[in-house]
Formats: structure tokens, C-alpha cells, sequence
């Protein structure tokens, strides 16, 4: 008895040796801070100063007070845009490209390897690169007029009708090829008896793809639809560098991370930061994270078959 | 059979989609290399060329403005932060990482399904809208301003995705081993570094490339908590620098190059392992 207790003992210590270390991590960097910041969300501050208790008052400040209510819903239109915009371009033309890819194009392997590249580059490199290029005397208009084109000259990041979609095709730029990889090996993994007994059956190519191939991906586009609900609402770097914290010009390509920067760091309005309704929009941020990436986990899980 | 797309076997109307293909593909590769072309001749010209004639070739090659800005503007320096909070941060991660995830996939206990849960939620918690509670702890921690804060908080931010990926690679170590090792005499961590790391390897590779890429390139974190210049890494580095030299075009490109081109000379020599990595968090 009195061994296989200490046996028991030794596999517990072993088990806290193992854990306690990542988990203390964890606990202190991530989940502390969720935490606090439903707990910050629901007092009022002066400064780094918690006063009072007051309950929900600094989501109403949020939703319905003057200048917040408008910068925000301003904020968050712009994030559904640059989740909409990412799923059909992006993850279209990854989809696109990586079945062909997969399929053995010609040269695929080459292709592969160049549409990999810009993925790997800090978000604020391309960032500063492509707004050189988009500047009015850039690149880009350079190019519009060697080819004669001169009608489509734009202000491209100065014009804040199109300014929030220049930056989030600069992104697409970077990032088509990580969904076309994911698709491309997601895939190569599916047995390829299927599609062999589908060509034998005579299918033609678009039912191949919609009828078995796509039913089968689903998993992957469980994944990319997921990375990409959270990285439209973590959007900052792009925006910081290629229109500065402000969301220039006059707020248009503001997201819901560039306000909460200036919210909790004080350039708001006043220069002090603002943390009662700051950890409010932090928790905004935390539940439409988790709730739009629940939703679609769930949705899409129902169509997910089994071979 | 052969089901593989190729264009010689294709018949017309298969031939007519491939030839789209290769379009929309080779379309998209330009849109890829050319702005780096550009960026790299532009490093070598002033500004009035790059401005007046983009498109044109550099009249001559002088290393002179990359020695400004990797010695004189001290990229250099930038560049070493960069290296030492990547390695150090990514050491911890595996580390860390694979002992937890050891804890949670190679024992039977109650609430081992808990604590791989309490892990993976920080896969979707944005770790962007805790900064405010971050901030406090950082300060009360008596952290701000220093490379340990940032690597503390790239250790937290990336042992999720580890755990999750190399719990799944240690599921796999068959039973029988293990205990094989045990009656042998091996203790817990000499199983956990001397049997069961050697085999998942592979799951090793796939979480550096998986977390080092983003912490290389990470803004954000280094943006908030640090504040002298000799403390920068390069993403903020080049922040900086290009917020002091908006009119000098020839040097900005310079300094996008250098911060551009090591990653990718590092890419092209080793793009199966990258491709790997980064997708491999994604697809398991």
C-alpha cells in the first residue's frame, strides 16, 4: 500500500513538474489579463486610478456616448470590411490557387515557393514599402501613366473612400499565400482513390470540386475562416503603419485595435488614458473573438463529412 | 492513373482553365518579385530618380547608403535585439511547451482534459485587447522598457499553438516504449528528454517556424513596452527610423531592404521547412 501511494505521489509531482511552469505563464499573460479587464470594465478610472463600481456604465459611454458610439461603430464597419474583403479575395484565390497547385500544375512547385514569400515579411516592412509605393508621386500611379492609364490615378491611401481598401488588398498581397498552402496540403492529404473513382465515373471536373473535393476541406476551411475572423479583429500593425494611429484620413480606416490603442494610451481626445471604457472594448474585442469563432466552428463543423 | 493537371494532356476546355490558371498565377507572381526588384534598385538612387524615372535601373551601385543605415542609423543593433528576443523567446516556447505539453498527453489523471483546454484557450484569446492589464503587470513587475517583458509575453503567446501541436505529435509515442524505458530505470524526465523529444522532432520544427516568424516580425508588443532606441528590435526599429527620414526615399528603401532580405535569403534556402511550419499549425 504504502509504495503505491508514493508511487501515486511521485506521478502527481511529476505531472505539476511538468505543467506548473507553461501554465504559470499562461495563467499570468493571458488569462489574468481577460480577467482583468472584465474586471477593470466595470469601474471608473482616473488615470491608472480605479475609483467606483459602476457596473455596465462604461459600455453604455462605449455604445451610446458621444464621440465614442461614433468612432467605434465607425471601427468595427471597418473590421466587417476587412473580414468580407479577406474572405472573398484571399481565401477565394487560396482555394483557387491551391486546388490547382495541388492538382500538379505546371511549374507548381515554383509557384508554391513565390506565393510563399510575402507571408513570411514583418507586416510593418510591407506596410511601409506599399505606402511609398502608393503615394501619389509612387509607383503605382507611375505605372497608370506608362500605361496611359492616367484616369485611374488615385490618392490611394489619401482618399478615405478607398483608402481602408488599399490597405487591406496590401494585406491580401501578403497573405494569399498562406490560405493557398493550407488548402493545396489539406488537399494533397485526401485519399486519391476518390477522385480517381469519381473520373471513372465520368464526373466532370467542377463536380469533382464541389461535390468531393470541397466537402472533404472542410476541416481547413473550418481553420482559415477561424485565423481569419480573429486577424480581422486584431487588424493594427497595417493600419498604424500605412495610415497612421489616428486611422487617417479623418478616421476612415480606423479598426477597432487602432481605437482601443489610443483609447487606453490617451490620444484620444484628452491625452489621458481613458481605462474604464478601454478595458470595456477590450472585453467587446474578447467576446466577438470567441462568440464569431464558436459560431462558425459550429456552423461549419455540420458540413463536415467523413470519407 | 494520372489525374495530375497537365497542360499537354489537357483537352480544350481543360486547356482553356489552365491557361487562366497560369495567368491569374503568373499575374500574381509579378505583383509578388517586381515590388521587391523595385525595392532593392530604388535603395541604390536618390530620390528625385526613384520619383522621376521608378522604373529605371540605378545609374551606378554604391553600398554607401547601407552602410548608413545598418552602421550610422545602427540597424545593427536593431538586427542583434531582434535575434535575441526571437532565440531566447523561442527556446522558453519549446521548452515550456513540450514539457507541458508531456504533462497533459502522456498521463492519466483527472482534469488533464481541463488543463489542455485551459492551454488551448489562449489560441483564441487576442492577446492584443489585453494590453491594458498588461501594462499593469509589466510595471508592477517592474519590467517596462526591457527585452524580458517582450520575450515573457512571446513565451505566454506561443505556448498555446505548442501545446496543441506537440501534444498531438506525443499522443502518438506508443505506450509500450515508455514503459519499456520505465522498467529500464528512466526517470519521468528522462523518458520526457531522452525518448519521447528525440521522436517528435519533426513537431519541434513545425512549432519554431510556427512561432519564431511572428515574434521576428512581431510590432505591437515591442511598439508599447519599449522605449529607449538602443532596446529596439527591427520591426520598430524601422518605425522609427522611417518616421525621421520621410523626405529621404533612397534611404528608406535601404532600410526596408534591410529589414526585408534577410528573411528572405533565409526563406529561399530552407522554403520546404517554412512552408511546413507555418502551415502546419493549420492543418496539423
Amino acid at each position: 500500500m504504502r509504495i503505491q501511494k508514493t508511487k501515486k505521489q511521485q506521478k502527481y509531482f511529476w505531472i505539476a513538474f511538468f505543467i506548473t511552469p507553461g501554465l504559470l505563464m499562461v495563467f499570468v499573460f493571458i488569462l489574468l489579463p481577460l480577467f482583468m479587464s472584465m474586471f477593470n470594465s466595470m469601474f471608473d478610472w482616473n488615470n491608472y486610478n480605479r475609483l467606483g463600481f459602476i457596473g455596465l456604465n462604461n459600455f453604455k459611454t462605449l455604445f451610446t456616448g458621444y464621440y465614442y458610439s461614433e468612432r467605434f461603430f465607425n471601427a468595427i464597419q471597418n473590421n466587417l470590411k476587412w473580414f468580407v474583403m479577406t474572405m472573398l479575395i484571399q481565401n477565394v484565390f487560396g482555394l483557387y490557387f491551391g486546388y490547382m497547385l495541388s492538382r500538379r500544375i505546371n511549374g507548381s512547385e515554383v509557384f508554391k515557393r513565390i506565393f510563399f514569400i510575402p507571408v513570411l515579411f514583418s507586416i510593418t516592412a510591407v506596410g511601409f514599402l506599399w505606402g511609398l509605393y502608393l503615394k501619389p508621386n509612387g509607383l503605382i500611379n507611375s505605372f497608370l501613366a506608362l500605361i496611359n492609364a492616367e484616369h485611374l490615378q488615385r490618392a490611394w491611401l489619401g482618399d478615405g473612400k478607398i483608402a481602408t481598401y488599399t490597405i487591406i488588398l496590401v494585406n491580401i498581397w501578403r497573405w494569399t499565400g498562406f490560405p493557398t498552402l493550407v488548402f493545396m496540403s489539406s488537399v494533397d492529404a485526401l485519399p486519391i482513390e476518390n477522385i480517381e473513382a469519381a473520373y471513372i465515373d465520368g464526373a466532370n471536373e467542377l463536380n469533382i470540386f464541389f461535390k468531393i473535393v470541397l466537402p472533404l476541406i472542410v476541416p481547413a476551411i473550418t481553420t482559415i475562416t477561424v485565423l481569419t475572423i480573429i486577424g480581422s479583429l486584431n487588424v493594427f500593425e497595417q493600419v498604424y503603419v500605412m495610415a497612421g494611429v489616428d486611422g487617417q484620413p479623418n478616421y476612415s480606416t480606423d479598426t477597432i485595435c487602432t481605437l482601443f490603442y489610443r483609447t487606453a494610451f490617451g490620444t484620444y481626445d484628452s491625452s489621458s488614458p481613458v481605462i474604464g471604457v478601454g478595458s470595456a472594448m477590450s472585453v467587446i474585442i474578447y467576446l466577438l473573438t470567441f462568440f464569431f469563432s464558436i459560431t462558425s466552428i459550429s456552423w461549419l463543423q455540420k458540413k463536415e463529412v467523413e470519407i | 492513373m494520372n489525374i495530375d493537371f497537365h497542360i499537354k494532356k489537357a483537352k480544350s476546355t481543360k486547356k482553356l482553365t489552365l491557361i487562366f490558371t497560369f495567368f491569374m498565377m503568373f499575374v500574381y507572381v509579378i505583383i509578388i518579385l517586381y515590388p521587391l526588384f523595385n525595392m532593392v534598385i530604388s535603395s541604390f538612387k536618390s530620390t528625385r530618380d526613384i520619383i522621376r524615372y521608378p522604373f529605371a535601373l540605378p545609374e551606378s551601385i554604391s553600398f554607401k547608403s547601407y552602410y548608413t543605415v545598418w552602421i550610422e542609423k545602427k540597424f545593427y543593433n536593431y538586427f542583434i535585439n531582434s535575434v535575441i528576443v526571437t532565440s531566447v523567446s523561442m527556446l522558453f516556447v519549446v521548452l515550456l511547451g513540450s514539457m507541458a505539453s508531456f504533462g497533459v498527453s502522456r498521463y492519466q489523471y483527472k482534469g488533464n482534459t481541463f488543463l489542455y483546454m485551459l492551454f488551448l484557450s489562449g489560441i483564441m484569446l487576442p492577446l492584443k485587447a489585453a494590453l491594458i492589464p498588461l501594462y499593469m503587470i509589466i510595471n508592477k513587475l517592474g519590467l517596462s522598457n526591457s527585452l524580458t517583458c517582450i520575450i515573457l509575453i512571446n513565451i505566454a503567446s506561443g505556448l498555446p499553438s505548442t501545446v496543441f501541436i506537440l501534444s498531438g505529435f506525443m499522443r502518438t509515442f506508443p505506450k509500450d516504449l515508455e514503459y519499456a524505458a520505465r522498467i529500464d530505470g528512466c526517470s519521468d524526465w528522462r523518458i520526457y528528454w531522452n525518448v519521447v523529444m528525440p521522436v517528435v522532432i519533426p513537431g519541434v520544427a513545425i512549432v519554431t517556424i510556427y512561432n519564431a516568424v511572428p515574434i521576428w516580425n512581431d510590432f505591437f508588443f515591442p511598439l508599447v513596452f519599449i522605449q529607449s532606441d538602443a532596446l529596439r528590435t527591427l520591426p520598430v526599429g524601422l518605425n522609427s527610423f522611417i518616421g525621421q527620414y520621410k523626405t529621404d526615399w533612397g534611404l528608406m528603401f535601404t532600410g526596408l531592404s534591410i529589414s526585408i532580405i534577410p528573411m528572405l535569403l533565409l526563406y529561399l534556402s530552407m522554403s520546404n521547412q517554412f512552408i511546413r511550419g507555418m502551415t502546419g499549425g493549420a492543418i496539423k
